[in-house]
């Protein structure tokens, strides 16, 4: 927040790129990626001789690479990639590259401030986490997602701890793979293990567990709850505490346990839980009936519910509303079409506290709360362009490339990353004029 | 034995008391039944959002036609046997004169009756059913696999009540009285079954073929005849 | 029980499979029952009892099944011979069945059976003979007791989220190379990964970035020829396919299904197409959504068939010159029979081919490849039983004349090339995909 509060929100436009240029000057423009303060603009540009580089604002790189991708802004506004050159991947802050250099690296992470970088590497045939470019001295036969803890100073990765013979299930079923967290593998080893993840004070670690191929649980730091499911989803942690809820499924149906016990009434689904900024309430996707989907906040579902999906649930800052992406369709039978859309079907909205907006879109990304709570924003796609809708009302612009929105901090004015006619723009608008 | 069952006693139980119980078992057993069936099948959530009723009957008509399904098609023997058996079976009883004369007795109502002699030849034909159905399930080997003894126990079921409703029509064999008996204890005791055998295909029978041709029209866009 | 449990010595002799023989090991008729008590108990007397009930044993399903009249018409083949083999008994002896009756219960039903519900379409009553296989599975799945390819298969799901053990980075390193290797075919090529909002993300098995990779550099070639904003994400959740939902592991079909949706949906895409896959188009309509509580897909999912038709119909590629041998069609159980794309397939057939000869008979009536249903996944061990007991397939094939099957399906791909093989047909299998790319018009700007 406080960094939001440091850009500029005066300059009512600024012309950032000549996008299009970049298109006539290169023979390919890849995918453009802006910066939080909507201050930079980059992307991948493919060179004559088939390599590839990045431009920032227009600044092309002059090193070349064999292949380039994963790029990030940090909230800082270094500029990150993932470059590979002569069989070798290195990361690059700002064109400065980390010493250490990897057969694979991949799932790049950034902590909240993003001061901190972790990714998941493979160096000598073997794989583990390198965190600020630091590789974990411990690595393994193979590791898969990466959890980087709240502080940026903890990595953790699911990892499987013995090569198998091809085919050797009875070997599998023993158990080999478990959590490694700063490298160091938990002592016990499961079937599986799924959903990393800290907790907010970065000292604990959860997953999902399945101890044979019947038994799922949550393990914290290697040891598991005592009750076992018939299925769990990933676990959360609950701000500033060390609580921890997942769903879980028992011979009713799914549930949310806290700490093991199941503490809501049991749905067809539920997933995708929420705590409320302030951790004192609990929103989550549950289908309360067979193929209807809405959202339950403290175990209450809302009155409205949805045929195709709801997606994940967002608090607003004071905790007290909430918002998600619902989806419906009319015929949800039809053959559907790859090409077009389908009358009726696929209409993407936003619902607020059980309350769907009027009009429907062709896509509606993450609904965003105004700092005072009051307002809620989303980009959405109508005919193929982009728009900001506020409170269910379709913005007056509709543009060709839109990043989504954020306030000022005092919640008046929207910075608006935009690109229109080719260019890209940063714009900074009064709310009421959206 | 034979007095036995010509006596009075017994045609006032079966004609009385054993009616009763057998319409009683077969109406409320059948409706437990498809209670029982729909409930639990609502429990399983899975059904009931992919039933249409389009697609129902339009898998019901190809399959009530004869020949209206490839299956039929390729079996023309099989079908009309199985038509006419079955056809025979259900409406004879029901639009047979002497039974329609029971009903205008009992209960005060009869309606259209069947000539005597097509009445006859109906029953003949469930009786010749029965036995091409019985012959099939020794000759045909992949009937014969999967034959237990109830299927014949069925198949004795439905042909018992017509066999000797035909000769106590032709007042053969036996002394009238006796195969009247007879008749109505076997007919009480195919009523009885329905609820209790596989004879309840009868009524399960539309629902999985409505399940099915729903799923097959609705879902997959296809033809399930 | 006797008679459930006899084998008859057919030519493909006693099959040895770890999977099935060692597992029993560890059974004893008290486990069996009480894991099958509990198992019916949530299986529920609704559907299954309801079909079991309305069987009336008159057999007429017989003629359905391809393993059946491949076996010269062995009545142990009959589809209801298969449920009476293996769910009847276990309902009648309410679970307490012994452990080599376990064992056959699951060579039937999951090297038997296809769940190609080709029987459905020919019982009077329409019971769904593959959703009581399906439970059998289950059961088996349960109790331990899965053919170990299979198995295997479905412990690369969980761990995965794919089919073939694929790494997370080989997965991204496989996207890269086929974009450099489609420069060869077509200029500046792009297979966009993680693009948030593009119009479709497309969606793979397990086995092409494994062994075939060279048909994402195909699919590709399409993409970027058709003008498609297409996608591909680097996470878990690319993998379309779903061993999982035929071993029995339901709770692993799920999360699954849930990681390909949530892919699509993370990426903001409004559709994800598939390629030429049978299974995994059933498990995201059928099977896969229905055990997460989703009537249908929350993103609509098409399939390759139907893509390919649509790019076709509305001139998004165009073909150069017409496949000119002469072509079959195969009917994949799981896009015809399960979701009616029979025309559009005819549709792209004769928009590609020069000489289209149907095989007898079609459509939704078409013999399974016996290689679906988890069938192929059994392994080698299965392969001579797999390919005697489908040849029918083979006979209607041969008739074709036509020296190229088109298999838009990659099950159906490999099992009728094993039938070509054991019946010396002198035949190939082909995807639509190869066909496209072979006579498709490549447009100026791309020509190299």
């Amino acid at each position: 927040m406080n960094q939001i509060a440091e850009w500029d929100w005066d300059t009512k436009e600024k012309y950032i790129a000549d996008i299009n240029e970049w298109r006539k000057k290169f023979p390919v423009v890849r995918g453009l990626v802006a910066s939080d303060d909507g201050e930079k603009i980059a992307t991948v540009i493919q060179t004559e001789d088939n390599r590839f580089t990045t431009c920032v604002n227009g600044d092309v790189w002059e090193e070349t690479f064999e292949r380039l991708w994963s790029l990030k802004f940090t909230p800082d506004n270094k500029f990150i990639c993932l470059t590979y050159k002569d069989y070798e991947w290195a990361l690059a802050v700002d064109k400065e590259f980390w010493e250490d250099r990897f057969d694979s690296a991949w799932n790049l992470t950034l902590s909240p401030d993003g001061k901190n970088i972790a990714i998941n590497v493979k160096k000598e045939e073997s794989y583990g986490v390198s965190l600020n470019g630091n590789t974990w001295e411990n690595r393994f036969v193979d590791a898969r997602d990466i959890a980087l803890s709240p502080d940026g100073t903890r990595t953790a990765t699911l990892i499987q701890t013995k090569r198998l013979k091809e085919g050797d299930i009875f070997g599998f079923q023993e158990g080999i793979w478990t959590v490694a967290v700063d490298g160091t593998p938990w002592d016990k080893t499961f079937v599986n293990v799924w959903g990393v993840t800290f907790s907010p004070d970065s000292k604990h670690v959860a997953v999902e567990v399945r101890f044979n191929l019947y038994d799922y649980t949550i393990a914290i730091d290697g040891k598991t709850w005592e009750k076992v499911y018939n299925c769990v989803w990933e676990p959360l942690f609950k701000p500033d505490s060390n609580d921890i809820i997942a769903p879980v499924k028992t011979s009713d149906g799914w549930t949310l346990a806290i700490n093991g016990q199941p503490v809501w009434d049991t749905y067809v689904q539920l997933w995708n839980q929420r705590f409320s900024p302030d951790g004192r309430r609990i929103a989550a996707i549950v289908a309360p009936e067979y193929g209807r989907w809405t959202i339950a906040v403290d175990n209450i579902p809302w009155n409205n519910s949805w045929s195709d999906a709801v997606l994940p649930p967002i608090f607003s800052p004071d905790s007290k509303r909430v918002a998600a992406v619902v989806k419906e369709s009319r015929n949800p039978f039809h053959m559907e079409s790859a090409l077009h859309n389908v009358e009726g079907n696929n209409r993407y909205s936003i619902a607020v506290d059980g309350t769907p907006w009027p009009g429907d879109f062709e896509m509606v990304w993450d609904p965003i709360f105004s700092p005072g709570s009051d307002k809620v924003l989303a980009k959405v796609e109508k005919n193929g362009k982009y728009f900001i809708a506020i409170d269910g009302r379709i913005g007056k612009h509709g543009y060709e490339a839109l990043w989504n929105p954020v306030f000022s901090p005092d919640g008046e004015k929207l910075l608006i990353r935009c690109v229109e006619g080719g260019r890209y723009y940063r714009r900074v608008v009064p709310i009421h004029e959206i | 034995m034979l007095e036995f069952l010509m006596s009075p006693a017994v045609y006032s139980f079966v004609r009385g008391p054993l009616v009763w119980i057998a319409f009683l078992v077969f109406i409320v057993g059948s409706a437990y039944r498809i209670y029982v069936m729909i409930s639990t099948v609502k429990k399983e959530k899975l059904v009931l959002p992919y039933m249409s009723l389009r697609y129902s009957i339009r898998s019901i008509l190809h399959w009530v036609i004869p020949f209206g399904s490839v299956n039929w098609r390729r079996h023309p023997v099989i079908t009309i046997v199985t038509f006419l058996f079955h056809i025979c079976l259900v409406f004879t009883p029901i639009f047979l004169l002497s039974h329609n004369i029971l009903w205008h007795e009992s209960w005060g109502i009869s309606w259209w009756t069947l000539p005597e002699s097509l009445a006859d030849i109906m029953t003949l034909i469930v009786i010749f059913s029965c036995v091409f159905f019985f012959f099939r399930r020794i000759i045909a080997s992949e009937v014969r696999f999967v034959t237990y003894p109830s299927d014949f126990l069925i198949l004795a079921i439905a042909f018992l009540p017509f066999l000797t409703g035909f000769l106590a029509y032709h007042q053969w064999l036996l002394p009238h009285e006796a195969m009247v008996n007879l008749h109505i204890l076997f007919g009480a005791i195919m009523l009885i079954a329905v609820p209790f055998s596989r004879i309840i295909h009868m009524i399960f029978g539309w629902f999985t073929r409505a399940y099915t041709g729903s799923e097959f029209g609705m879902v997959r866009h296809v033809r399930d005849y | 029980m006797a008679l459930a449990v006899k084998q008859k010595e057919k030519a493909w002799g006693k099959v040895l499979d770890a999977g099935l023989d060692e597992t029993i090991k560890k059974l004893t008729p008290e486990k069996i029952e009480q894991v099958i008590k509990k198992a019916l108990e949530k299986m529920g007397p609704g559907r299954l009892k309801t079909m079991v009930e309305t069987c009336i044993h008159c057999g007429l399903c017989s003629e359905a099944c391809h393993t059946y009249l491949s076996n010269d018409r062995d009545p142990t083949f009959a589809p209801v011979a298969k449920v009476k083999q293996t769910m009847w008994p276990i309902l009648k002896n309410k679970g307490r069945v012994s452990p080599e009756f376990i064992r056959r219960a699951a060579e039937i039903a999951y090297t038997e059976c296809n769940l190609c519900k080709r029987c459905s379409m020919y019982c009077p009553f329409g019971i769904d003979m593959a959703y009581i296989i399906l439970s059998v599975r289950r059961i088996c799945h349960l109790l331990g007791v899965t053919p170990l390819y299979l198995q295997d298969t479905a412990h690369s799901h969980a761990v995965t989220m794919n089919q073939m053990w694929v790494k997370q980075d080989d997965w991204i390193d496989t996207l890269q190379w086929q974009e450099e290797e489609t420069r060869g075919e077509i200029k500046n090529p792009i297979i966009p990964i993680n693009k948030e909002g593009a119009d479709i993300m497309y969606s793979v098995i397990g086995p092409e970035p494994k062994f075939q990779a060279h048909l994402m550099g195909q699919a590709a070639v399409i993409m970027n020829v058709a003008g498609i904003d297409w996608t591909y994400p680097s996470f878990d959740g690319w993998d379309n396919s779903d061993m999982a939902m035929y071993s029995g592991d339901h709770e692993i079909m799920g999360r699954v299904k849930r990681a390909h949706f949530e892919a699509a949906m993370k990426l903001k895409v409004k559709k994800i197409v598939m390629g030429e896959c049978g299974h995994a188009f059933r498990s995201i309509y059928d099977v896969g959504n229905r055990w997460l509580g989703l009537r249908m897909p929350p993103v609509p999912v098409i399939h390759a068939i139907q893509f390919y038709y649509e790019l076709l119909r509305e001139g998004r590629i165009k073909i150069k010159k017409k496949f000119d041998k002469p072509v079959t069609l195969h009917d994949p159980c799981n896009v015809i029979r399960g979701r009616g794309l029979h025309e559009m397939a005819r549709y792209v057939t004769n928009a590609l081919c020069e000489d289209f000869r149907e095989m007898n008979p079609n459509k939704e009536y078409n013999f399974c490849c016996n290689a679906g249903g988890g069938v192929i996944n059994c392994g080698p061990p299965w392969t001579k039983k797999r390919v005697i007991s489908n040849r029918v397939k083979a006979e209607q094939m041969k008739a074709t004349g036509a020296p190229i099957v088109i298999t838009p399906c990659h099950n159906c791909h490999s099992g009728i090339e094993d039938v070509i093989k054991y019946y010396k047909l002198g035949m190939h299998t082909k995807f639509f995909s190869q066909i496209i790319v072979e006579v498709m018009e490549i447009p100026e700007k791309f020509k190299l």
